[in-house]
C-alpha cells in the first residue's frame, strides 16, 4: 500500500482555518461519547491533559502510564516557562507574531497552518491554567508576570519560579486525578506499551507490559493517542530522564506509522557540562538563566586566571558580540553551535576546558542578589548541588546537551499518524516546532494538543464509528502481538551475554553524539550507518540480563528500550544524511555560510521527509510533504 | 575529585510478600563527584557483570523534581543533605571507608514492590478525594480577571513545590501524611479560584488521608526530611480550614 501523506490542511485564510475547521468536523453527541472507548498512552501534559478534557466530555478513557503516578511525567522537569500571546506587557505581541516567531524559530521547516492553530490556543492555555489554580508568578499589583526567552523580543513568558512545567503538570495530574476519582478515566500505572495492534488498516488497540509482574496484557479501544514524549535518551546523555524512551512511537512506527523528521534534534545551550565518564545524565539550566546571565569565555585558549580575575578586555562576550540584536538571547541552535565553536578553539572553561561562562556578576550589582535569588534562586541552588560552585560568587559553567527532539510521528492536521485511528500528540509528534523550537514553547505545545486540538479533533473520526464495538482482545492480531511480546523478552533474558543495557546504550549515545549531533558531516554519518548495525547484531548476542521477567525488572525494561533505540538511531542518521542542507537543530558541515551559518536550501528541502518502515531498519523509504509558506516570507534566519 | 571506598548495607526483598534482607556490599572506587544515584547504578552494573541482580529502585528525573526517587540513606531520608533529594545527594557528603545502609520508605501505607521500591498510590487517592480545582476544559475566563495579591502566590507557590515523594511519611513516627496533604490544601486552598471548594476540599482529602495514615503529633521530622522545605505552618492551616468544615459543610447541608 502506497503511503499517502495527507496534511488535511483545512480551506481558508490563515486566522480562519483553526476556527473553519471546528465547525466543519464531525461532532458525537454528549449522550453517544459514552459508547466509546478511548486509549490514551503517556499522562504527561499532552497525554494527562487529553485524558481529563476528553473523560469530561463523557468518553470512556483509559490512560497508560510507566510510571507509579502520572505526576511523574517528564513534563515535570521544564523550568523557564510557556509562551502565550496574551500581550499583557503591551509590547506588540500578537497571535499573528507569536505564530512567525515560531515558524522562523523553527528555520521554516514547521506546518504554517499548525503553528498559527498553537499560537491561537496559546491564550486560552493560560487561562485554563489560572482557573486550574497553578500559581504564576505574579507582580504586586496582582496579575500575571512575563519574562523574555529566546528567540523573541517581546516578553511573553508566563512562569512559576523555575518549576514552570511541574506546576503545569500538576495541574494537569489534579484534573486527570479528578476523573479518575469520577470513574470516567481508568488509570493502569507502571503499565509499559509494547506493541500497538492494527486490525484491518486501522488502529485496534495496544499490548502492555506490566511493570510488576511481567505480565502482557492487550487493550482495544475506538481510537489510540499516544502522548510517549521525545526520543533524546538515543544519545544515552541528554537532559531527559532515565525512563524516556522511544518504544511507543517506534512499534507505532513498525505498525505503519510513518516518522517524520528524526535528524531535527535539539541541543540545548545551557547544561551543566559533564563532569566524568559515569554520568548518567546532563542537567539543565533554565534558558531563563539568559535573561540576566552574560555567556562569555576568554579570548586567549593558554587563559588560567580564575573568572573574576579576567578583565573586561579579556573576555569574548561572543554572542553579544556576533549577534548585537538578540545577544544572550539568541535561539537555542544559534546559541548552542556558537558556544562549540568557542569550545572546538580551545577556549572552553573548568577542569576539562568543555564549557563556557554564564555570568551573572552584571545583573546581582544592577538589580541586588535579592531579585536574582527571587528570579533564579533554585536554579542557582540546584547548580551548587551538582557543582558544588555557588553562581553567585563564580560564573556558571554552561554547555549544550542534547534536550529536545522535534522530529517524531508523522501526523496530519488532526494530529492522526498514517494509521487512521492512531493519534500522537505533544513531542511525541513532530508537527509544531519545525527544525528548531523555541524556548518556553513545549509545554505550550504538549497542552495545546491535550486540551484543544485533540478533543476538537478526535470526534470527527470517532462519529462514523457510533455503534461499532471495539475489536475484542481475543482477535487473532492481539494474540499474535502478545506473543511476539513475550518472545521478545523472554528472549532478552535468554541471551546471556557479557553486556548490560546501559553498557549498550552508552556506546551507541557515544556514536550518536558524535556523528549525529551538534554537527553531521557525510562522512561521520556514513560511519555512524556502518556501526550502529553492527553495534546492534552485538547486543542481540551479547546482552546480559539478570533476573527474572516475572517481577520487577528494571534490567529487562531497559533492554526492550535500547533495542528500539538502535532501529530509531539508523533512521536518525539516515534522515541526517539525505538532508543536504542545515537548518535549526540540523547543522551539516558541508552546508554553512563563510561565517559559520546555517544555510538553508529551500529548493530543494522545504519539505517534511517522513519514514516508512519496510521491516529493515537500515532501508526505510523515504516519503515527502512540501511545505507552503503562503503568510510568512521564507528568509534567511537572522539574529544580528 | 577523590575515590572513595564504602561499604553499602542495602535492604533486599524479592517481593511485596517475601521476607526481607540487608544484603553487605562493598562499593570500591566510588568517584566523588558523582551522584548517589549514580553511585548505584555502578554498583548494578558490577552485580550484572557477576550475574546477580540489579538493586531495584526508584529514580527518573534525577534533578530533584519528579519525586520518582525516595531511600532512607543511614536512617534520614533522601539522605544527610537538607532540602535535597537523593537524585542530587552527592558522594561528596560521604567520606572514606563509610558505612551507608540503605532502606526504603519504612511505612504501613507505602509496601515494599522489590528492594528499594515502594508503592505509594496512597497519595494519589489523597488527591483524587478532592486535590483539585474543578475547571473543566473550555469554560475558562481571562488569566488577568482576578488579580491575585503577590504574597498569596507566593506562598501557595511554596506550598505548591511538594514533589509528591513520600519522604515526609517516611521521616514520620506515626508515618502520616499531613505535610503532604497539607501542601496540596495548602496551596489550593489559599488561591481566590480555591475557594468554591475549600472546605469539601480539606475534609475529603484530609478524611481520605486518615483512611491510610497514622496521626500527627507535631514532631516536625516531616519538615526537616522535606527536599523542597515545606514548611509545617500549612498542617495548621489544614487543621483550622478541616476544624472550619466540620461547621461549614454541616451548615450547608441543613440549609440545603
Amino acid at each position: 500500500m502506497a503511503m499517502t501523506l495527507d496534511a488535511k490542511i483545512p480551506d481558508g485564510p490563515i486566522g480562519e482555518k483553526w476556527t473553519n475547521y471546528q465547525f466543519a468536523r464531525k461532532l458525537v453527541n454528549p449522550a453517544n461519547r459514552r459508547k466509546y472507548d478511548i486509549i490514551i498512552v503517556g499522562t504527561g501534559l499532552a497525554g494527562g491533559a487529553a485524558a481529563a478534557t476528553l473523560g469530561e466530555q463523557g468518553y470512556n478513557v483509559k490512560a497508560f502510564t510507566f510510571h507509579d503516578s502520572p505526576r511523574r511525567a517528564h513534563s515535570i522537569a521544564a523550568q523557564g516557562g510557556i509562551n502565550a500571546a496574551k500581550n499583557y506587557k503591551g509590547d506588540g505581541d500578537s497571535v499573528f507574531r507569536l505564530f512567525y516567531d515560531t515558524v522562523k524559530g523553527g528555520d521554516f521547516r514547521s506546518r504554517e497552518a499548525n503553528v498559527h492553530r498553537l499560537a491561537e490556543e496559546s491564550v486560552r492555555i493560560i487561562d485554563q491554567m489560572t482557573a486550574q489554580g497553578v500559581p504564576f508568578a505574579r507582580e504586586y499589583g496582582g496579575l500575571l508576570d512575563n519574562r523574555s526567552f529566546g528567540g523573541a523580543q517581546v516578553s511573553r513568558t508566563f512562569y512559576a519560579r523555575g518549576q514552570t512545567g511541574q506546576q503545569l503538570l500538576l495541574g494537569v495530574y489534579q484534573q486527570l486525578e479528578r476523573q479518575v476519582g469520577l470513574g470516567r478515566v481508568q488509570l493502569h500505572n507502571r503499565s509499559e506499551l509494547v506493541d500497538v495492534v492494527v486490525v484491518d488498516g486501522q488502529a485496534a488497540g495496544i499490548v502492555v507490559r506490566d511493570l510488576l509482574t511481567g505480565e502482557i496484557t492487550s487493550h482495544s479501544a475506538h481510537a489510540v493517542v499516544l502522548a510517549t514524549g521525545g526520543y533524546s535518551n538515543a544519545f544515552f546523555l541528554s537532559t531527559n530522564a532515565m525512563a524516556c524512551n522511544v518504544t511507543a512511537a517506534w512499534r507505532a512506527h513498525r505498525k505503519g506509522a510513518a516518522f517524520a523528521n528524526p535528524c531535527y534534534t535539539q541541543i540545548h545551550p545551557t547544561c551543566i557540562p559533564q563532569s566524568d565518564d559515569f554520568q548518567s545524565k546532563l542537567t539543565l539550566m533554565s534558558e531563563s538563566l539568559r535573561n540576566d546571565g552574560r555567556i562569555w569565555a576568554p579570548t586567549d585558549p593558554d587563559e588560567t586566571r580564575s573568572a573574576d580575575q579576567i578583565p573586561e578586555d579579556h573576555r569574548d562576550y561572543y554572542l553579544e558580540r556576533r549577534y548585537p540584536s538578540f545577544g544572550n538571547l539568541a535561539p537555542r541552535d544559534i546559541a548552542s553551535r556558537a558556544a562549540k565553536v568557542v569550545v572546538d578553539e580551545g577556549r572552553g572553561v573548568g577542569p576539562l576546558k568543555n564549557g563556557v561562562y554564564l555570568d551573572f556578576a552584571d545583573a546581582i550589582g544592577r538589580l541586588g542578589e535579592d531579585t536574582i535569588t527571587e528570579r533564579y534562586g533554585n536554579l542557582f541552588e540546584m547548580y551548587e548541588r551538582i557543582t558544588d560552585e555557588s553562581p553567585y560568587q563564580v560564573p556558571m559553567r554552561i554547555y549544550p546537551a542534547v534536550h529536545y527532539t522535534m522530529g517524531g510521528l508523522w501526523v496530519d492536521y488532526e494530529l492522526m499518524t498514517t494509521v487512521p485511528g492512531l493519534y500522537a500528540a505533544g513531542e511525541a509528534n513532530f508537527s509544531d516546532h519545525g527544525a528548531n523550537r523555541l524556548g518556553a514553547s513545549a509545554l505550550m505545545q504538549g497542552l495545546a494538543d491535550g486540551y484543544f486540538v485533540l478533543p476538537n479533533t478526535i470526534s470527527n473520526y470517532l462519529a462514523p464509528q457510533l455503534g461499532t464495538q471495539p475489536v475484542p482482545t481475543g482477535h487473532a492480531e492481539f494474540r499474535a502481538a502478545e506473543e511476539a511480546a513475550r518472545e521478545r523478552f523472554d528472549g532478552y533474558l535468554a541471551i546471556g551475554g557479557t553486556q548490560s543495557p546501559d553498557a549498550f546504550h552508552m556506546k551507541l549515545g557515544r556514536i550518536m553524539w558524535d556523528y549525529c549531533g551538534m554537527e553531521r558531516t557525510r562522512e561521520g554519518l556514513e560511519k555512524a550507518l556502518a556501526e550502529i548495525p553492527a553495534l546492534h547484531e552485538e547486543f542481540r548476542k551479547d546482552l546480559r540480563v539478570t533476573g527474572n521477567g516475572r517481577s520487577v525488572n528494571q534490567t529487562l525494561e531497559k533492554a526492550g528500550r535500547v533495542d528500539d533505540f538502535f532501529e530509531l538511531a539508523q533512521v536518525m542518521c539516515l534522515d541526517a544524511l539525505t538532508r543536504e542542507e542545515s537548518c535549526g537543530g540540523h547543522f551539516r558541515g558541508e552546508h554553512q555560510t563563510n561565517e559559520g551559518e546555517a544555510e538553508r536550501d529551500d529548493d530543494h528541502f522545504a519539505h517534511v521527509a517522513a519514514w516508512e518502515w519496510t521491516g529493515d531498519p537500515s532501508a526505510p523509504t523515504r516519503h515527502t510533504e512540501a511545505l507552503e509558506f503562503d503568510n510568512v516570507h521564507l528568509a534567511v534566519r537572522s539574529y544580528k | 575529585m577523590n575515590e572513595l571506598n564504602v561499604t553499602l548495607k542495602v535492604w533486599r526483598q524479592e517481593g511485596p510478600d517475601a521476607p526481607g534482607r540487608f544484603d553487605t556490599i562493598s562499593a570500591p572506587g566510588v568517584n566523588d563527584e558523582m551522584s548517589f544515584l549514580e553511585m548505584l547504578d555502578l554498583v548494578n552494573e558490577r552485580l550484572i557483570n557477576e550475574g546477580q541482580d540489579a538493586i531495584a529502585f526508584d529514580h527518573d528525573c534525577r534533578e530533584g523534581i519528579c519525586g520518582t526517587c525516595s531511600l532512607m540513606i543511614n536512617g534520614q531520608a533522601h539522605g544527610p543533605q537538607k532540602g535535597t533529594a537523593t537524585c542530587q545527594l552527592h558522594m561528596r557528603k560521604f567520606s572514606n571507608g563509610d558505612e551507608i545502609v540503605i532502606e526504603p520508605w519504612r511505612a504501613t501505607a507505602f509496601p515494599v514492590i522489590k528492594d528499594l521500591m515502594v508503592d505509594r498510590s496512597a497519595f494519589d487517592r489523597i488527591v483524587e478525594a478532592g486535590g483539585f480545582i474543578t475547571a473543566e476544559t473550555g469554560g475558562a475566563s481571562d488569566a488577568n480577571l482576578t488579580p491575585i495579591p503577590k504574597p498569596v502566590a507566593d506562598s501557595a507557590m511554596d506550598a505548591a513545590a511538594c514533589i509528591g515523594c513520600g519522604a515526609c511519611v517516611a521521616a514520620c513516627p506515626n508515618s502520616a501524611a499531613q505535610l503532604f496533604t497539607a501542601a496540596k490544601v495548602g496551596h489550593l486552598n489559599l488561591m481566590p479560584q480555591g475557594q468554591p471548594e475549600r472546605y469539601r476540599r480539606v475534609e475529603a482529602m484530609v478524611d481520605t488521608m486518615e483512611d491510610f495514615f497514622g496521626s500527627c503529633t507535631n514532631h516536625g521530622e516531616c519538615e526537616e526530611a522535606c527536599p523542597k522545605e515545606i514548611s509545617i505552618d500549612f498542617i495548621a492551616l489544614m487543621n483550622k480550614d478541616y476544624l472550619a468544615s466540620k461547621f461549614k459543610n454541616r451548615r450547608l447541608t441543613a440549609r440545603s
